[in-house]
Parts: structure tokens; C-alpha cells; sequence
């Protein structure tokens, strides 16, 4: 049985509500699409309700506290099927016994919920490290990222304090929505699906007169402070996986 | 006249010998300016050697009125000279910040007519960053030693960590080297500054409001190689330092041969010593965090570190009398003693054996270098201990498989075991 959400967390967590309903505890939780596969196997769509979505968070809180949902709501911004289900056997299996040990890395589900977790908070502080903002003529600051993970609600309120005074928007191509600060809020965004953006250094907008000269300095800066000598391409490679070269200034087309 | 791209080239150049990258320990939140220095440091990206860049590190000059061998911008040395203004580096500076390609600023200078001279122009430029740029990043300046007390004072204010490199390990070494210099006027720096952090934090017990001075602390680097001093020295230097002055960190920074014409040091095209210099941080990280004492680890009988093995497993080859060590019994401070154990494993071994006595396919879940551990811990179903192996036995097997480990790990890295 697959049930199939919204995509959002609190749709993910009325999954948990309605198999509790309908006693579907092994019930599989995707997103949107039914797989092809499985076309022919039995499927239900799960409309997000605050009523529902808010009776588990109470319930989940009661037991394992903010923090204990926040180690769920980390596991679900993996963003793979293989996460999700492993949350959703977690979380029936904690309302079925009223307890769970969050901290048990011998069970199998709570090693694997916890290693994924580590995984993402590796891509999130990869995301903090590695977007390279550039700066438009209106001084917008824009920055382009295809993280593995859904880590972007995670880094906002990192940009937000250390940019405090400039505009910025941080935008997802993979999962094509983004966040924008103007100063004072931070706001979702995204646009429509034939709009995509792919190439992070030609996308639409008038550069600041600025811009390439500072983004020419910074490949001279990286270029010097390396250490011939030292050179180790494995470590660096290590560090600085391929996958993110495009969105790297200083590694972009070497 | 040399175009800007150029000057930074060879400031940048001349600064990258100062290995520390450190961003972490600031202290200064973000009142609505720019920037944040409170969170733990960023490495935004890797230079082609591996190491972490964090910040723009760069030197204000290169011209120098002294002439330690060892360095590249000795006066005797033939480079091309250039300087920045205070200007210029500030732009530079908010401008990379702003693209988040660095976490803040290092700074350091050749020295230019005088100490103070040059201090002076170190100082008004992250006294300008602070107070007219509102730049709340990291800055790491280095103190020039014999400086006036009330410049480094004022720089004091607007950094968040500084610096005096002690250069070479030991006084003789250094009068080898470079015999304008002494350790002695890199002590002065560090006690004034020492004690103006001690004053700051007297003072926050009483007052609401004192000024940050140096929140991240002190730092020092030292070169290895280019002079003769065995590992014993250096660590009975570091551990002096590290108590006299309460220093953050040392940096041991394998000499790179830049200099043809001085036959005391290695010549160019040596190749600097990378695994010494791990060894040497491993060597720092067992004495700060893993409760060893340096006596344990160097001392009369062995002066040197090995460098096929890292300083833990070469401590737990001599003293075969503490192994094996029960994994489910055993306290934290000993588990972290086994070789293929750090402090992280050990932290979730101890969390995890709460549940349940460990078995061994559950202590390689956990992330421990488990062929190296092996050898030195029983776990609950470890088949009657076969008691501790030779040691010669255990380290040819343990080389073998793995026998490269030594040569990619690198001084950056923080998890050294
Ligand atoms: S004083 Fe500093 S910059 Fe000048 S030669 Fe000596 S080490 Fe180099």
C-alpha cells in the first residue's frame, strides 16, 4: 500500500495519522507520483490536514520532546523513499509503544534513521560552505545550489544572520523553489516548471559592474594560496567532491 | 606600477606559508550589519593541497627589514615587493564576504620600517572593518612583535584571534636561522595579551558590558624541519606555551625549502615533511583531549615520533600491560586510549552499551577503525581472548592492510585516529 503526500512534512506526518486510522501500519509513504511498477498495486492519496498533522506532532512531542521531532523532521528532508519509510516505521513503532530511545544505535531502523541524519547535516554544512553568491546590478546577491539532500530550510536562518543587511535569494534547481530575503523577512519562493534555470553563471540578470572582477580575484587569491609542494588531489577531492565544482567559482571549468 | 590582480598574487603568495585556518571561537553576533562569527568556522573551500580555506589570508607586505632565512620575504631574498593599501584589503575583504567565499580575514605583514609602523597599519584596517564596515566576520591578525603595548591593545578590540609565531622551536635553532631574533620578544606579545583577556574576563564577572578582546584567544606556529630540533623539543615548547599562555591552538607547519643559498636548511626540492607534521598534531590532539601526558608519548627514550604509526598505536604497542580493554566495562578515558577509537566512537560506544552488552558487528557500526581496534579491545563476544599478540606482530599486520593510511590523512583533518 502506498500512500502518497504532498511532499511537505506535515503531509508526511498525516500519512502516520491515517495509518493509525486504517490500521495500514506498513503502508509506504511517496511523493506526488505513483511508481510505474506499481501501478497496478493499491495506493491512496493523503490530503495534508493541520488537525491531523497537529494531533502526531502533539502526540510525538510528548514523548520524545522538540528535539526527538527534530531528528525526524532531519531524517525527512533526506529526501529519499528509503528515509521516509524508515521515519514512518519509526514513528508508528513509538506511538504503538509509547516509547522509543532515540539514543539506541544497536536497533537497526534508529542506526540507520541517525547515520541518514549525520548525512544531511553534511550536505547542509556543505550548503553553508559552498554556495557562492553573485551579485546582480539591482545588489541582489543570488546564489544557485542542487543540494543532495532538501537541506535549504535548514541553512536560511544561517544566511539570514550573517547577511543580515544585503538581499539575497538561495535557490534549489533540483527541487526548483528557493528562499529570498529582502532585509527584514525571508520567503519561500519558486517558479513554474518551464521556467528552470540550469547553467548557475548564465541565468538572466544584469551583473554588477563588479562582479566579474571580484569573481577573477578570487580565483587569483585560490589559486595562490595553494601550496605546490603539498599538493594532494585526493584530500582535495575529498573536501571538494566533483559534484559540486559547477557552483564553485574558484573550481568552475578547471 | 603593479596591477591589482598581480599585488594580490604575490601577497597571497608570501602568505600561505601560515598554515593556521582556523575561524572558530569568535564570539560576535550580528547586530545588523554584516556578518557572524559566533558559529564554529567554515572551510569554504580546499586549496589543491588539501587544506582548509577559511579565510583571505594575506600579508599587508612583503617588504622586510629583517632577514630570517627560513622565510620568503627575508630583505636578502629576491621577490618582487608589494603592499597593500589599508583600503584595498578592507574592500577585498567585505567584498569576498559578501559572496561567501570566506569566513573573515588573517593579516599579517612583513615588517616595514618599524614594528610599530607596520602594527599601526595592521591595526586601522580591521579597526575600519568593525567600526565603519559593521563586519562581524572573523579576523585573525598577527601581532608584530615588539609592537607598543597600546596598539596591540586597541587591535585587541576589533580582532578575534591573534597570533605571534615563535618560528623555530627552540632559541638555539632560532639563532641559527635567523640571529636578529629571539623567543623572548614573542613572549612579550602573547603575556600582554594574555593578560588583557584575563582582565576581560574579570571584568564580565562584575560589569554587564565589557568589550570583546581576542574572544578566540591566542595562537602560535612553529616550522618544522628546517632547523635540528627532535619531537621531544618541539612538544615540550608547545606544552609550555600552551600553558603560559593559554594559547588556543599550535600550528607545526613542515618547512617548505625556499631558500637556495643557506646551507643550514634543507635545500629547495626537499620535500617538506607532511607525515612529521601529522604526526605532530596527532601528538597535540593525544595530550589536549585524549588525557595523555607528554611523558608518555616522548621522552628521553624515544625523542622521535614514529612515522609509520601514529603516536596512540606506537604508545599502546609499548605498553602492552593495559590490553585488551573490555569495551562494555571499561571507562571512557580508556576506551579512548585504543588505537581506532576516537572520542566520537568512544562517546556512542558508551551511549550504546546502555542498551545492551556490544558485540563486535555492533562496534563496527559505530565507526571505529575496527582492523586497528581489534587487536586491543574484547567486546562481548569475542571468542576467549587470545591475549595481546606480539606487538611487532600486530603493527607489521595492522601496516599491511592498511599501508597508506599515513600518507593521505592530512594535518587539516580532525579526526586524526
Ligand atoms: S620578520 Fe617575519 S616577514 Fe620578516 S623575514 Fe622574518 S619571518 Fe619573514
Amino acid at each position: 500500500m502506498h500512500y502518497i503526500f504532498d511532499g511537505s512534512f506535515s503531509g508526511f506526518l498525516c500519512c502516520v495519522f491515517e495509518a493509525f486510522e486504517r490500521k495500514e501500519f506498513n503502508a509506504i509513504p511517496i511523493k506526488d507520483k505513483i511508481p510505474e511498477t506499481d501501478l497496478f498495486s493499491k495506493h491512496r492519496m493523503i490530503i495534508t490536514d493541520d488537525t491531523k498533522w497537529n494531533r502526531i506532532f502533539v502526540g510525538m512531542e510528548k514523548i520524545i520532546g522538540k528535539k526527538g521531532i527534530q531528528t525526524f523532521y532531519h531524517n525527512f528532508l533526506a529526501d529519499t523513499p528509503q528515509a521516509w519509510q524508515n521515519g514512518f516505521r519509526l514513528i508508528v513503532k513509538l506511538f504503538k509503544t509509547g516509547s522509543i530511545d532515540m539514543g539506541n544505535y544497536g536497533n537497526t531502523e534508529m542506526l540507520m534513521m541517525h547515520q541518514t541524519i549525520k548525512k544531511v547535516s553534511r550536505e547542509r554544512h556543505r550548503m553553508k560552505a559552498f554556495v557562492r553568491f553573485v551579485k546582480s546590478s539591482e545588489n541582489l546577491y543570488t546564489a544557485l545550489i542542487e543540494p543532495d539532500f532538501n537541506v535549504l530550510p535548514l541553512v536560511t536562518n544561517f544566511f539570514k544572520n550573517r547577511f543580515a543587511d544585503q538581499h539575497w535569494l538561495i535557490y534549489d534547481l533540483r527541487r526548483n523553489y528557493g528562499y529570498h530575503y529582502d532585509g527584514h523577512a525571508v520567503q519561500e519562493v519558486s517558479r513554474s516548471n518551464d521556467e528552470r534555470i540550469s547553467d548557475p553563471y548564465s541565468f538572466e540578470v544584469e551583473l554588477d559592474p563588479r562582479e566579474l572582477e571580484f569573481q577573477h580575484l578570487w580565483i587569483t587569491y585560490f589559486k595562490s594560496t595553494n601550496i605546490e609542494s603539498r599538493k594532494n588531489i585526493k584530500l582535495h577531492l575529498k573536501h571538494v567532491p566533483r559534484r559540486y565544482w559547477n557552483y564553485l567559482v574558484e573550481k568552475k571549468g578547471t | 606600477m603593479l596591477g591589482f590582480d598581480e599585488k594580490l598574487k604575490i601577497l597571497a603568495d608570501a602568505a600561505k606559508y601560515d598554515v593556521s585556518c582556523s575561524s572558530s571561537g569568535g564570539k560576535r553576533k550580528n547586530g545588523g550589519g554584516i556578518g557572524d562569527s559566533s558559529a564554529s568556522g567554515i572551510c569554504h573551500t580546499y586549496t589543491e593541497d588539501g587544506r582548509c580555506v577559511s579565510l583571505l589570508k594575506i600579508l599587508m607586505t612583503n617588504y622586510c627589514i629583517y632577514d630570517c632565512a627560513f622565510c620568503v620575504s627575508r630583505r636578502s631574498n629576491d621577490v618582487q615587493r608589494s603592499a597593500f593599501s589599508v583600503k584595498e584589503v578592507v574592500e577585498l575583504t567585505m567584498n569576498f564576504y559578501r559572496r561567501n567565499y570566506i569566513e573573515g580575514l588573517f593579516l599579517s605583514s612583513g615588517i616595514f620600517k618599524s614594528a610599530d609602523y607596520t602594527m599601526e597599519r595592521l591595526m586601522l584596517v580591521v579597526k575600519k572593518l568593525r567600526t565603519e564596515e559593521r563586519f562581524n566576520g572573523y579576523i585573525h591578525l598577527k601581532a608584530i612583535p615588539g609592537a607598543s603595548e597600546a596598539l596591540l591593545k586597541e587591535a585587541g578590540l576589533y580582532v578575534d584571534r591573534m597570533s605571534v609565531n615563535l618560528e623555530i622551536p627552540t632559541e638555539e635553532g632560532l639563532k641559527l636561522v635567523a640571529p636578529e631574533k629571539d623567543h623572548q620578544s614573542v613572549r612579550e606579545p602573547l603575556t600582554i595579551v594574555k593578560n588583557e583577556i584575563k582582565a576581560a574576563q574579570r571584568d564580565k564577572k562584575f560589569l554587564k558590558k565589557v568589550p570583546l578582546f581576542v574572544p578566540a584567544g591566542q595562537s602560535t606556529q612553529m616550522v618544522i624541519g628546517a632547523t635540528p630540533e627532535n619531537d621531544l623539543q618541539i612538544m615540550q615548547t608547545a606544552s609550555e606555551y600552551y600553558k603560559d599562555f593559554d594559547l588556543k591552538r599550535v600550528y607545526y607547519s613542515g618547512y617548505i625549502p625556499i631558500n637556495d643559498k643557506d646551507s643550514k636548511l634543507p635545500q629547495v626540492g626537499t620535500t617538506p615533511p607532511l607525515v612529521r607534521e601529522n604526526r605532530l598534531y596527532q601528538t597535540d590532539w593525544l595530550l589536549r583531549f585524549y588525557g595523555f601526558s607528554l611523558n608518555e608519548i616522548l621522552n628521553n627514550k624515544h625523542q622521535h615520533l614514529e612515522l609509520d604509526i601514529d603516536p596512540k598505536l606506537s604508545w599502546a604497542l609499548r605498553n602492552p600491560q593495559y590490553f585488551p580493554i573490555d569495551i562494555n566495562k571499561a571507562d571512557y578515558n580508556w576506551i579512548i586510549r585504543i588505537p581506532g577509537i576516537g572520542t566520537h566512537s568512544a562517546r556512542k560506544i558508551i551511549q550504546a552499551r546502555k542498551y545492551g552488552k556490544l558485540k563486535e558487528f555492533q562496534l563496527q557500526k559505530l565507526g571505529i577503525a575496527h582492523s586497528r581496534a581489534k587487536y586491543f579491545m574484547i567486546c562481548q563476544d569475542t571468542v576467549a581472548s587470545s591475549g595481546f599478540l606480539y606487538p611487532e606482530r600486530i603493527k607489521k599486520a595492522i601496516l599491511e592492510h592498511n599501508p597508506k593510511s599515513a600518507l593521505i590523512r592530512s594535518a587539516s583533518q580532525l579526526s586524526l585516529f
